[in-house]
């Protein structure tokens, strides 16, 4: 095909411009490749953060009940759900699972360390279906001992038949909870887990901090939320009740609000390299004019003369997308490496990283949308060189 | 080809609007050409030679009258059919060679005739016409930055033959050459002639203009 010979021997006659001219885009191809993959890989790490929970209601105290501060976190701590209100919930939930837990802390002394630590009470019969044992076994009952999270584990070595002392009382490990992660209804992975009798025999008998409410069909979600808030609300707002779709949709949401944002300062580079090849095209035009009047006189069309330009800025984008998609991919295996370090130094769902199609496809993505931007921005100068008259084009020196 | 002239002008005027004024290129020109005629177009610069060239060449339409090409009315085509017929039936040879400098010469020479033709037929054909040039072999892959005056035009020449054309149009075709060249240009130019081809030659020159069996002359858009 001779326009597509002329359109390379073109950009070969003009060595330097074709590179420079491809160097934006290259750098435009890298911008959203990278900026893409990252975002995808904010997403990977924050959802390796958060275990996906989007079973559970979360029930807590409506804060303007203890008369007070609601921003004094003290007030937080002292806002309880009472007993009677915990009968409404489990008769709102219906068949599905409802715990009550107590949320405190105490002085933890290990060895020669020591500090506070967060305390999970709740009915021993509730510990197995919120949490998984990593080793040992969960407690049972007022007499048995202690389970610890995963990290404050790992961090104190704590093992199944460790002692600790926990506000002052010497107490046994019984189990060690595997990692969960961080979500809404409970974030154990440093903190100890204990059956309600155990601390009751110890604190005296106590309103719940919160109620965590595990629907079954996801389906009912909505329904239960409202039968909660429909028996206890009635007159005033009691309890909040949190549904973790929620929070998970506007976590999705800001991800992808953040994903959009970096794609399009990727999109703006791409778009300043292509003003870079519209210019250099408008000068390849203006230069060949003479011979573009040849062509017309000696038989070649008009949608030949802007074949023959838009194959050359077809081809600086190809090149350049290439050239962009392969210093990407590196770039890719770079932060995904970084990342997936990073989630394995938060010991959080280890493992994780952004998936190779994810890369793929937005290395794909860039390279078509560098592609494409550089056939835009060649299209206006082929079409100027394409209805240029014949008869000025040859006298034009 | 049969008794009907190659080229007919009826009444055709050309008028370029200009802010100042409208220009009368060409004024209610009337004309014949017959096939296998050898025809020099005179008169002095701003005349209307170059117009009427064009016109010929299909690459202009009139302002007013029409123009037949073999008996085809070519005064109202569109774009396309004149590049189509510029392709398929003329021949153009330009003073300044007006060669594409990134095609070597023999690309140059088959470039009209490779739109539409196989490469390795135009390649064939290309050489063929290349040689009746008198143009050496080792000259074909050459550009044509690395040619001399004589041989560029020869190549030019070439191509405009390439596609066998009804028409060939030559404007000043000696203009950048020495005497001796343009003579052997005017040579080949007369040589195709004999072999029936018909040749329309813009030019100053009486020397070059006595190689013509008819001359044209052109005053302000007039025939005289």
């Amino acid at each position: 095909m001779i326009f597509f010979d002329l359109a390379i021997r073109n950009l070969k006659r003009h060595k330097v411009r074709s590179i420079l001219a491809m160097v934006g885009i290259i750098i435009g191809v890298i911008a959203i490749a990278s900026l893409g993959i990252m975002g995808s890989s904010l997403s990977v790490l924050f959802s390796g953060m958060i275990s996906d929970v989007s079973d559970t209601l979360l029930v807590t105290p409506h804060l303007a009940v203890s008369s007070g501060d609601p921003f004094d976190p003290r007030n937080t701590l002292a806002a309880r759900i009472s007993e009677k209100n915990l009968g409404l919930i489990e008769k709102a939930a219906g068949q599905h699972r409802v715990i009550p837990m107590i949320l405190a802390s105490d002085r933890l002394h290990v060895r020669d360390t020591s500090g506070y630590v967060t305390i999970y009470a709740m009915p021993a019969a509730d510990i197995p279906f919120l949490l998984d044992e990593e080793a040992g076994i969960f407690p049972q009952g007022r007499s048995s001992g202690v389970m610890v999270g995963s990290l404050l584990a790992d961090e104190l070595d704590l093992h199944p038949g460790s002692r600790i002392e926990v506000g002052g009382e010497s107490v046994r490990v019984v189990g060690i909870a595997a990692e969960r992660g961080m979500a809404i209804d409970i974030n154990p992975d440093y903190a100890l887990i204990v059956t309600e009798d155990w601390y009751t025999e110890r604190h005296g008998n106590q309103d719940y901090s919160r109620v965590v409410v595990k629907v079954s069909d996801l389906s009912e979600i909505e329904g239960v939320k409202a039968a909660i808030d429909q028996q206890i609300n009635r007159r005033k707002e009691v309890v909040d009740v949190l549904d973790s779709r929620e929070i998970l949709e506007i976590f999705y949401e800001t991800t992808d609000a953040i994903n959009i944002f970096l794609l399009g300062i990727g999109a703006v580079s791409l778009l300043v390299a292509s003003v870079s090849i519209l210019n250099v095209m408008i000068i390849s035009v203006t230069e060949r004019t003479g011979e573009i009047g040849l062509m017309r006189s000696i038989g070649a069309r008009k949608r030949e003369v802007l074949r023959m330009f838009l194959y050359e800025s077809l081809l600086l984008g190809i090149a350049g997308s290439i050239a962009g998609g392969i210093v990407s991919i590196a770039v890719a295996h770079y932060v995904t490496a970084t990342v997936a370090e990073y989630l394995t130094d938060f010991a959080m769902s280890a493992g994780a990283g952004v998936p190779v199609t994810v890369v793929i496809g937005y290395v794909a993505f860039a390279m078509a949308f560098g592609t494409a931007t550089s056939i835009v921005a060649g299209f206006y100068p082929a079409w100027k060189a394409a209805q240029l008259n014949p008869i000025e084009a040859l006298r034009y020196e | 080809m049969n008794g009907e002239p190659i080229l007919r002008f009826e009444d055709v005027s050309k008028i370029y609007p200009l802010p100042a004024g409208d220009v009368v290129a060409l004024d209610r020109v009337s004309l014949t050409v017959d096939p296998g005629e050898f025809i020099a177009v005179m008169g002095p610069s701003g005349s209307g030679k170059s117009t009427l060239l064009n016109l010929m060449g299909c690459l202009d339409v009139p302002t007013a009258g029409k123009i037949y090409l073999s008996g085809r009315e070519i005064s109202r085509m569109s774009d396309d059919d004149l590049t189509r017929l510029r392709r398929d039936r003329i021949g153009f040879v330009f003073q300044q060679f007006n060669l594409i400098p990134l095609l070597s010469a023999v690309e140059n020479v088959e470039f009209p005739i490779i739109l539409t033709t196989d490469r390795e037929e135009s390649r064939r054909r290309a050489i063929e016409v290349m040689r009746a040039m008198h143009l050496d072999d080792a000259l074909f892959t050459h550009r044509p930055g690395e040619l001399s005056g004589g041989e560029q035009q020869r190549v030019a020449i070439a191509r405009a033959l390439v596609n066998d054309p009804d028409l060939l149009l030559c404007d000043e075709p000696t203009g950048n050459l020495d005497t001796k060249t343009g003579t052997a240009i005017m040579e080949i130019l007369a040589e195709e002639n004999r072999e029936s081809k018909t040749v329309i030659m813009v030019t100053h020159d009486p020397n070059v203009a006595a190689y013509a069996r008819r001359t044209i002359r052109i005053v302000d858009g007039r025939l005289a």
